[in-house]
């Protein structure tokens, strides 16, 4: 069973009347992986979520988690989900809260009596075991959903906007666990919007726009991979403008991407390999370089690049 | 494996009413109800007993009858308004604040998240009928000596009209807002209020078309004409002859046939309630 994908839907698609929330969601997530599912809001994520978990049945398309098709109670026996509007019911106390999410996960009380102080440690709430989560901050009612959806030692879990609500120590945490859950090669689908979060945990990613994958890679050939580099540079004193032009054309043993503005030379590469070639070869053509600067393509660069500026909705 | 899941979200349910103050209300406005009704039993019974021994039995078991019929009547309203108070936000309450997520998106059945809510529910209401209606029944027979007649058949009716409105209110649930399903079930239990009263007075005047109106309430919700079945079961036979008590009229009795609707009708609306939450986007 673990070589079946974690996640593997086709053609998926939920309208609500005549709104269409997801067009045509075509996915595969595998095992071990921690894949970043990112899109404007509006875009149908949380939905996307939802058909996932069972929660919204699908107007069209199917699919399966962990080998189970959609909507099967026996699927979600190995799943962890933490909602993006984290309610509980809130008069319960935190570890009856646990108590009773690990019972609806059928786990034997003796395992649950030992997995929730184990979380509550995880999380930072051990303090706050026998507080109701009435008086429990944004912040505390993350943490506790989060080892909620931890209880049943999932093979995979679904975090909806896990740090939404959480201050940088929250969030810190959340990058630790699944950092760990990586590590027990537990699969993580991380829905998010926060971009710089997903940039240091995901291993790949999916761009979604109006409830369509519009682009999916691995984030290391994505982000570590294309550059940009920004070089001023002056011609030497002296030099016959046309050869300076031959110069700088000579760049292009590097680059097929070449942009001269003036004393500003832009070009893409592959990787930082040959930078160091490059300066070479400018100082000993007497050029005067006044800065050499690679410049990453950020995930959100890239988020806007790929899903366009225009937002949701 | 099934019952694990219905179990613990029964045990929620359960839980999650009895910290509610409409329970604790519930409790305390019976116990003045009892307390009030204990004391108009007594002073009534100080009356009779100073009347001959033939005066007893032919007016004082009527009467008997009657004030323990009334109470039984109180009871069945208050256990009806605790369980559709208590339940009628459950499923529509709980996919509004979104507290549904967490729980469907466990390994369970969405009908064993209803019969768990039910069976909560169920129980809740049981225990209640059973300590309010018991202590009518023990006050009368203890301050006068009356023991009310078919106690296990009038009770096993009564519940089942609680039951039909618990099923009604969390079939509403379903579909509605909580207020909307509030304001629907209460016009639905007055229209079958209503409806049996305008029945009754018809079959005393002899109007056959208010006898069809009557018959017409009690199918659209069939709770007022279980209290009356009820009602008849725990008559006493005197009270034929002395016609002081309103609940029962010999012209218009709810038949076995109206009984045996009412508990398909409450089997039906459970199906439905887990159908509809089974569809439903949550």
């Amino acid at each position: 069973m673990d070589t079946v994908p974690a996640i593997d839907v086709r053609h998926l698609r939920k309208e609500f009347g005549d709104n269409v929330a997801v067009a045509d969601l075509t996915l595969t997530v595998e095992r071990g992986e921690v894949f970043g599912f990112l899109g404007p809001n509006g875009a149908g994520k949380t939905t996307a979520v939802k058909m996932l978990l069972g929660l919204i049945a699908s107007s069209a398309g199917e699919g399966r988690v962990l080998g189970a098709p959609l909507g099967d109670p026996r699927g979600r026996t190995k799943v962890g989900f933490l909602p993006e509007h984290f309610r509980f019911h809130d008069w319960l106390k935190g570890r009856e809260f646990l108590q009773l999410h690990a019972d609806l996960y059928r786990i034997p009380r003796p395992v649950s009596g030992r997995r929730i102080p184990e979380l509550l440690d995880l999380v930072g709430l051990s303090a706050h075991a026998e507080k109701k989560l009435r008086t429990f901050s944004k912040g505390m009612l993350q943490r506790i959903g989060l080892a909620q959806a931890l209880l049943n030692e999932p093979a995979l879990v679904l975090l909806d906007e896990p740090t939404s609500g959480l201050d940088p120590v929250g969030r810190r945490l959340v990058r630790d666990v699944i950092r760990d859950l990586r590590e027990r090669g537990t699969t993580v689908f991380l829905n998010s919007h926060l971009l710089g979060e997903v940039e240091i945990t995901c291993d790949r990613v999916a761009f979604i726009r109006k409830g369509e994958v519009i682009y999916t890679s691995a984030l290391e050939s994505l982000v570590e991979g294309e550059l940009t580099v920004h070089i001023r540079t002056r011609r030497p004193d002296g030099m016959d403008p046309i050869r300076w032009e031959g110069v700088l054309a000579g760049l292009e043993r590097w680059s097929s991407n070449v942009r001269v503005d003036g004393e500003h030379v832009a070009l893409t590469l592959l990787g930082e390999a040959d930078l160091p070639a490059i300066n070479r070869y400018l100082v000993e053509r007497g050029a005067h370089v006044y800065a050499l600067t690679p410049q990453k393509l950020s995930l959100e660069d890239l988020f806007i690049q790929i899903v366009g500026t225009e937002g949701g909705l | 494996m099934h019952q694990v899941g219905i179990l613990v979200i029964a045990r929620l349910t359960f839980r999650e009413a009895a910290r509610r103050k409409i329970l604790l209300g519930a409790l305390l406005l019976g116990l003045v109800f009892l307390l009030v009704y204990g004391l108009g039993i007594y002073f009534i019974q100080q009356d009779l007993v100073e009347h001959e021994q033939y005066l007893k039995r032919v007016v004082a078991v009527p009467i008997y009858n009657f004030l323990v019929l009334s109470g039984l009547y109180v009871v069945n309203f208050l256990t009806l308004a605790l369980t559709v108070l208590t339940s009628v936000d459950t499923i529509s309450g709980e996919i509004d604040s979104g507290t549904i997520h967490t729980l469907a998106a466990k390994p369970i059945h969405r009908w064993e998240i209803v019969i768990g809510k039910w069976l909560g529910f169920a129980a809740m209401l049981t225990i209640y009928l059973l300590l309010m209606a018991g202590g009518v029944i023990e006050l009368t027979r203890l301050i006068t000596g009356y023991a009310l007649p078919n106690v296990p058949r009038g009770l096993a009716l009564m519940w089942l009209n609680e039951l039909l409105l618990l099923d009604v209110t969390l079939l509403g649930g379903t579909q509605l807002s909580t207020l909307a399903n509030g304001v629907l079930v209460f016009a639905a239990y007055g229209v079958a209020f209503v409806g049996g009263w305008i029945e009754q007075i018809g079959a005393f005047l002899g109007n056959q078309t208010t006898v069809v109106i009557g018959i017409l309430s009690s199918l659209l919700m069939p709770s007022e004409a279980l209290w009356k079945r009820a009602a008849f079961e725990m008559r006493t036979v005197l009270a034929d002859a002395v016609p002081v008590n309103p609940f029962i009229s010999a012209l218009s009795v709810p038949s076995p046939m109206m009984v045996a609707y009412a508990a398909l009708y409450a089997v039906v609306a459970l199906v439905l309630v887990v159908w509809n939450f089974n569809c439903r986007d949550l």
